[in-house]
Formats: C-alpha cells, sequence, structure tokens
C-alpha cells in the first residue's frame, strides 16, 4: 500500500495555497536495475483535488514528472476550516487519498 | 529496420484510433482531457502528441509564464512553475520537447483553480520547456529552454 501523501494548504484570502508530497517511484520504463533488467513503467497517471467533496482541480500527468512528486496549485473559494482532499491513481491501479483541513494563513 | 517499422506502425494505430474515438463522439474535444491520453502520452513528437489532444492553431502568447532554471543542475528534478494570465483559462498542459515522451501533462483548471501549477519533472537532455493553455476553446503557447548538464557539476 502507498505511502500517505504530505499536503499542506494554507489560506491567502480566499485562495487556498496548496501543496502536495506524493510518496512513488515514477519509473519511466526506461531504467535497468543492478542485474540489467528494465524496471517496468511504474507511474501516477491521475490527480485529483476536492474541496469538501467538490472537484476543484485534475491533472493528467506522465512518468516525466520525478520521483516523489511534488505539486503545488491554488484553489478558489476556500476557507479556513475546509476539506481539501487529494487523490492519485497510478498505472498499475494503485491509489491513495488524503485529507486535510484548510489552514488559516498569517 | 523491423524495430522501426512497427514502431512507426502502432504510432500511426493509436492516433488513429483516438481519431476514431473522436469521431464517434465518445470524446468531444472538450472532454479530451477527461480520460488519460494514451495516445498523447505515447507519442514521440511534441507535434503528435498535440495533435492527439486536439490542440490546433497554438498563438504564441506573452500572458504565460514559465519560471524554469537556466540551466538545470539536477536533471531528475526540474522545478517548473507556470502561472496563465490569459482571462478564462481552462488547462495547461506542458511538452519538454526532447523528452522520449514529451507530453508531460494537463492541469485542469476550469473547475475552480487558479491557472497556476507547480510540479517537478525529469528532463533527459537540454530542451524546450512548451507549455499550451487552453481558454475560451482557443490555444496560446509559449516556451522557455532548459539546459541540462549532463554529468557536470552545474557550474
Amino acid at each position: 500500500m502507498a505511502e500517505p501523501m504530505k499536503i499542506r494548504a494554507t489560506l491567502q484570502g480566499d485562495v487556498a495555497d496548496v501543496r502536495v508530497l506524493m510518496a512513488h517511484p515514477m519509473e519511466t520504463g526506461q531504467r535497468k536495475d543492478a542485474a540489467g533488467k528494465l524496471v517496468p513503467l511504474h507511474f501516477i497517471q491521475t490527480i485529483t483535488a476536492q474541496l469538501n467533496g467538490k472537484t476543484v482541480f485534475a491533472a493528467d500527468v506522465s512518468q516525466a514528472v520525478s520521483r516523489n512528486p511534488v505539486f503545488a496549485f491554488k484553489v478558489k473559494g476556500a476557507k479556513a476550516g475546509d476539506k481539501l482532499s487529494v487523490t492519485w491513481q497510478d498505472n498499475t491501479g494503485d491509489k491513495r487519498t488524503d485529507e486535510v483541513v484548510i489552514r488559516a494563513g498569517s | 529496420m523491423h524495430h522501426t517499422r512497427r514502431s512507426v506502425l502502432r504510432g500511426v494505430w493509436a492516433v488513429g484510433a483516438l481519431a476514431t474515438a473522436v469521431a464517434a463522439g465518445l470524446l468531444s474535444p472538450g472532454r479530451a482531457f477527461a480520460a488519460w491520453n494514451k495516445g498523447a502520452f505515447e507519442a514521440k513528437n511534441t507535434a503528435d502528441a498535440m495533435k492527439a489532444l486536439g490542440v490546433s492553431n497554438a498563438q504564441d502568447s506573452r500572458d504565460i509564464q514559465i519560471l524554469a532554471p537556466d540551466i538545470a543542475e539536477n536533471s531528475a528534478v526540474v522545478l517548473i512553475e507556470i502561472t496563465s494570465n490569459i482571462p478564462g483559462t481552462t488547462a495547461i498542459s506542458v511538452f519538454i520537447e526532447k523528452n522520449p515522451f514529451p507530453y508531460t501533462g494537463t492541469f485542469d483548471v476550469s473547475q475552480g483553480a487558479v491557472p497556476y501549477v507547480q510540479l517537478r519533472v525529469k528532463m533527459g537532455e537540454s530542451s524546450p520547456v512548451r507549455v499550451v493553455v487552453a481558454a475560451g476553446g482557443k490555444y496560446y503557447t509559449t516556451a522557455k529552454e532548459v539546459k541540462v548538464t549532463i554529468g557536470g557539476c552545474g557550474g
């Protein structure tokens, strides 16, 4: 099972500044292991973010995204205490969802 | 030689299948972003990837900002930050033109996100990083060259 994501969501006005760190190898299918065998493709394909259950951000990505991907995006119309969840799914069908509460900014 | 021919054929098949899907109304161009677009992701050059995504007549725009290093010290982690100042921006797509598969991803910001995204990518070699923004049914584009110092110390 995949490791939990680290998500930080901080308000700036009514925009939530979201930063997500996902634990994933993001194998390109081109790298060889120590025995000289190709490591098969294994990468996150889709990412969605929901604000209080409603999708607000979605992405389709390729294996060119770095290992242990970090994404930052900004969600409009957020309030402190709102729930923000992020879901990813990879090419093997593995998926993971984590949720945080949006914090008031400084 | 056989290998080349086979991969060319496979590419043609993938694009053909997608075109069929579009024609059948399964994927209207606006919705093409909704399903992970295999044809685009497996395209070996930017033009084919854009075609598979239905991007056409992309106009050069100065209203798209790409923040990326001029010289990337670590080609496995290149930070790219994109902001679109084009009104009505719905999606941001990224192409690393000289990667084996240039199409890197599309970020849909039409449902309540600011037209901004930051990501970290792997780059095989120095390449233009091209961004295509969809806004009001039209496409806008700009690119930034990122140099990769393979095996060097980034000096």
